[in-house]
């Protein structure tokens, strides 16, 4: 595949023994992973096992205390001094690479005070500094790809979570990302809201969005994922592909959390 | 001072109280002076300090804290009295006091000639003050946002900065603008105190009429009409104010109307947004 060539070169994500504490609490156990380009990546895992974390380092939103994380063979959050010490990059290097990762967030996080076009052209303009009648043909196409084009002048607090985290995505989409993480993107809606959300989820998956994806949707990583990686307390303790992953699981943790799963479900 | 003016004033003229004095003052052109600098005083003061409040909110998220939280400790751990004596003397150790008290700029607007020191250092004693409290009303405001939506705003690139202003403040202002306005309800009336030091604003201006006639009741009255027809003026404005900052909302949540804001009466939002700002008496 032409794709995973290219992803020999570089990859889009590249994390290199990932440590991170809060306080006193090592959080991080030096997580490596590397995601390819196009590639679908699922994070599943108990909780508290810091996949969630994890993410959120990707982006920077979570500081590092050791390690190195590139995106598309960027640093994002440090740069790496001429004595192996992590230094915190200017905000604006960090804004630069951010602006290149779209996130989606759990709590979908919509801007309560504007529309949903609103919303979705926000950074666009302000960010990316295209202009407001370019950004709004966009937004439109957007909302129409999320199947909201008809709720485009709504504010968030008239949609159902299902439709604001169909914004969310839009929104996230509209500063055309080379990459997008999902953090627990349906964990916070209704049982029957959940399927609209993880279809357009799939659906950017088969159009090559690169995804990282922390979900405890074990069908979306089984139909979805390219690849699904199992964390545990602060590390990666296996990962492979979804079909092999959950008929056979070679870890004994592994397969206490599957089972659980399985009984949850 | 005042009180014991009063009293002379009540011994001088015998027991008669003149309602033909109250109604021969109330639109005098010294009274009329004295209400439009008052209010360009407390406009001015507020606005100042507001804008010294937002930045003390960002100075205390930067190494320079400190300096923000003894800003802080000084201006509310001082009177304001105590505030105006000291800055409306500070002129002249500068060397200040007489390039700017050649200055004509209220004679040349038509008022009357005061020492631009004095409302120099007045304007700056109420907006410093203000400041103090403002810190802790934008505090309450832009702490009360979902921490989300700076991750959301910074996740979509934007810098700190930029979140601030087209993301957090236009949500914490609907948080902010109740207090705020109570604020400038209170600098309306607090404005009253430059009138010690020189300052020919509302109260000055009918101190001293009420002072060279020995009629300082009759002037009293004069102010209170003017005082209250500025409150409640503003009264109308601030309801507005809220209407409009609630249109487009998360909840709904309609502005507190004009006969509850006259009454003092908040909305349930409005209090718990007051309440959580008034930690540590207020003046």
């Amino acid at each position: 595949m032409t794709q995973e060539q290219q992803s020999s070169m570089t990859p889009m994500v590249a994390a290199t023994d990932v440590h991170k504490w809060f306080n006193q609490t090592e959080v991080l156990r030096g997580v490596s992973l590397t995601v390819g380009r196009g590639e679908v990546v699922v994070i599943i895992g108990p909780s508290g096992s810091g996949k969630t974390t994890f993410l959120r380092c990707l982006n920077h939103l979570e500081k590092i205390q050791q390690g190195q994380i590139t995106i598309d063979g960027e640093n994002i959050g440090y740069r790496v001094e001429n004595n192996g010490k992590l230094k915190e990059d200017s905000e604006k290097n960090i804004s630069h690479v951010r602006a290149q990762i779209g996130m989606v967030f759990q709590r979908f996080n919509l801007f309560p005070h504007m529309t949903a076009l609103q919303n979705v052209i926000e950074a666009p303009i302000h960010v990316l500094g295209i202009s407001k009648a370019e950004a709004e043909e966009r937004a439109r196409q957007l909302l129409q790809k999320v199947g909201l084009a008809h709720k485009a002048d709504a504010y968030p607090n008239k949609l159902s979570g299902g439709q604001q985290q169909r914004v969310a995505i839009a929104r996230a989409l509209a500063m055309q990302p080379k990459l997008m993480l999902f953090d627990e993107a349906t964990s916070a809606l209704d049982p029957e809201l959940v399927g609209e959300v993880l279809k357009v989820m799939k659906q950017l998956a088969e159009e090559g969005m690169t995804m990282v994806v922390v979900t405890h949707e074990m069908g979306f990583a089984r139909d979805v994922a390219d690849r699904v990686v199992v964390m545990d307390q602060g590390q990666i303790i296996e990962q492979g592909q979804p079909a092999a992953l959950f008929a056979n699981p070679q870890q004994e943790r592994t397969r206490t959390f599957l089972g659980m799963v399985r009984r949850a479900e | 001072m005042p009180i014991v003016s009063a009293f002379i004033g009540i011994l001088a003229q015998g027991t008669q109280f003149q309602w033909d004095i109250v109604w021969k003052f109330l639109f005098d052109s010294s009274i009329l002076q004295g209400a439009i600098i008052t209010i360009v005083l407390a406009i001015i003061s507020q606005f100042t300090g507001s804008v010294i409040g937002l930045l003390i909110y960002l100075i205390r998220r930067t190494p320079l804290r400190p300096a923000a939280e003894a800003y802080i400790w000084f201006f509310r751990g001082t009177p304001l009295l105590v505030q105006l004596l000291f800055l409306t003397n500070i002129f002249p150790l500068l060397n200040l006091a007489r390039p700017l008290n050649s200055s004509t700029i209220f004679t040349d607007l038509g008022f009357q000639y005061m020492p631009l020191s004095f409302f120099l250092g007045a304007f700056l004693a109420f907006a410093f003050n203000e400041g103090a409290y403002m810190a802790e009303i934008m505090r309450a405001g832009i702490d009360s946002i979902d921490p989300g939506q700076m991750e959301a705003a910074k996740s979509l690139g934007m810098s700190y900065g930029l979140a601030m202003r087209r993301i957090v403040l236009p949500q914490a202002a609907r948080v902010i603008i109740p207090p705020l306005g109570n604020e400038f309800n209170s600098m309306l009336k607090t404005t009253s105190l430059a009138g010690y030091f020189g300052v020919l604003e509302l109260y000055g201006a009918g101190f001293n009429i009420g002072n060279s006639l020995f009629k300082p009741l009759e002037l009293a009255i004069d102010l209170s009409i003017w005082y209250l027809l500025m409150t409640t003026l503003w009264g109308f404005v601030q309801s507005y104010l809220e209407r409009r900052f609630n249109a487009s909302t998360l909840d709904g949540t309609k502005g507190t109307r004009f006969i509850d804001r006259v009454l003092g009466r908040g909305t349930p939002a409005t209090e718990s947004a007051a309440e959580a700002i008034m930690t540590g008496g207020r003046r």
